[in-house]
């Protein structure tokens, strides 16, 4: 669903992305993880069409994005912070994503209800906590049943009930055959989440493993174990991995 | 759809009867720097509402134009509480229109200026901080550019010339019109005559029109296609 080939993005000097090939399909559950700053929300953005890459295409269902913005209607996007226009109520946000969108298939309001956002509708945005911004941004993003899923950072400030509705609805949404791209710090979050792992630093992939390979490889349960070990046995020969705890 | 913003709570208070010229100078004045300073902040401050719509599938064309007018119509809609309602009651229909059409023009024309410094540089403060400058320059330092042009190269005939550089600034093309209109040319002397000769005329009206025009898409498009190169 997703064909990355060679993509580059210098800004200015810094190579944040090198040379990425990627391929991700259908019913799949990845998680990009990395350090701060490897690029992974570069990554995601240059796939929303919000960076354009210095080189490379991208192709999502089978078409290159360039200068196109009709794909776009397959994908649901959380970003890390969701900030809306201060004097809009969550009604009319959701409203005017909805007049945007114009989908005519039926809206899936499944975290709509439970993260009762129906009772919140007439708040402002500007009196909202982050935590509640974030529901309405993950409710956003699955609203209009997209075919890919983009989640960056989604737990990050939910409450553990919200986070943990949200994880059932992501495996609910993978079941379905969805493609499901997460970025996240939170490990132990993506234990019964995710089916591929990516690990990405400096711009570059590391790894692209399945969960199963990765278990094997390492006989490790948990995954963040299994990372680790991975990078243990790395660091002997590269430097800059040092730096990982 | 951003035009809902309420921006028309900035619209210039505006009860002076203190005659045309006073309110002229406001005008000129202060429109501008409103304009360019609430268009930059809005802009800088809508950010990240822009990055969530570009996730979702509209053109970034779209996007950018929409913003524009939403913010032109807002500016023209206080514009025409805070100053066309004295105008129209205190000034003669005639001048008031033309004052009113100048007013518009100034406010669409600083709000594509302030889109193009928006979008010329990242950080907020750098953005804001270039808005002023074109401010300044576009209301003070101009003027005493050439104020000091007039008086260093005053043995030469440049009163044509003079035509032509006012060409340069859309403050001073709106100044100017609205200036003949009031009929005070006499006041600026011999330029002033030339300025009467040639913007009195209806082809000079005309073609100072499509000068305010020309400040107005000129800036917008140089934003626009950079908008649409731009990473978020």
């Amino acid at each position: 669903m997703i064909l990355i080939e060679h993509i580059s993005k210098r800004f200015n000097k810094l190579q944040v992305l090198n040379n990425i090939n990627l391929s991700c399909n259908k019913g799949e559950c990845i998680a990009l993880i990395g350090p701060n700053g490897c690029g992974k929300t570069t990554l995601i953005k240059c796939i929303l069409g919000m960076v354009i890459p210095n080189e490379g295409s991208i192709k999502v269902n089978g078409e290159t994005i360039s200068n196109s913005f009709l794909y776009r209607k397959n994908i649901g996007y959380m970003p890390q912070i969701g900030r809306y226009p201060e004097n809009m109520t969550i009604g009319q946000i959701f409203e005017m994503i909805k007049e945007i969108r114009q989908s005519t298939e039926p809206l899936d309001e499944n975290l709509l209800v439970q993260f009762q956002l129906h009772q919140l509708f007439d708040k402002r945005m500007s009196t909202l906590s982050g935590g509640t911004t974030q529901k309405v941004s993950a409710a956003l993003a699955f609203l209009f049943n997209p075919n890919i899923l983009i989640l960056d950072e989604p737990t990050a400030g939910l409450d553990p009930l919200a986070a943990e509705i949200l994880k059932e609805k992501i495996i609910a949404e993978k079941n379905n055959g969805k493609l499901i791209l997460i970025t996240s710090h939170l490990l132990s979050e993506l234990d019964d989440l995710i089916t591929q792992l990516i690990f990405m630093q400096d711009g570059k992939i590391e790894f692209h493993h399945t969960i199963n390979e990765l278990k094997k490889n390492t006989g490790e349960e948990k995954i963040s174990k299994a990372i680790a070990s991975i990078l243990k046995g790395k660091s002997p020969q590269t430097k800059s991995n040092n730096a990982q705890p | 759809m951003l035009a809902i913003l309420s921006w028309s709570a900035f619209s210039l208070e505006d009860n002076s009867t203190k005659g045309l010229l006073t309110l002229l100078n406001i005008i000129l004045l202060t429109i501008p720097l409103v304009t360019i300073l609430f268009t930059t902040i809005y802009i800088y401050n809508s950010a990240e509402f822009i990055e969530l719509l570009l996730s979702q599938p509209i053109q970034r064309k779209k996007i950018w134009v929409s913003i524009f007018s939403g913010l032109s119509i807002s500016f023209i809609l206080s514009f025409c509480i805070g100053a066309g309602i004295p105008l129209l009651i205190y000034a003669p229909a005639s001048v008031s229109g033309i004052m009113l059409l100048l007013g518009i023009l100034i406010s669409l024309v600083f709000v594509s200026i302030a889109f193009l410094s928006s979008i010329l540089t990242r950080d907020k403060a750098k953005g804001i901080g270039l808005s002023i400058m074109l401010w300044l320059y576009f209301a003070l330092l101009f003027d005493g550019l050439v104020l000091f042009l007039l008086f260093q190269l005053s043995d030469y005939p440049i009163e044509k010339a003079m035509v032509f550089i006012t060409a340069f600034s859309p403050v001073d093309l709106a100044r100017i019109l609205i200036l003949l209109h009031l009929d005070v040319s006499a006041m600026m002397g011999y330029t002033g005559a030339i300025f009467k000769n040639f913007f009195g005329t209806s082809f000079g009206f005309f073609i100072s029109m499509v000068l305010l025009c020309c400040w107005i898409a000129i800036p917008f498009w140089i934003s626009l296609i950079r908008f649409r190169k731009k990473d978020l």
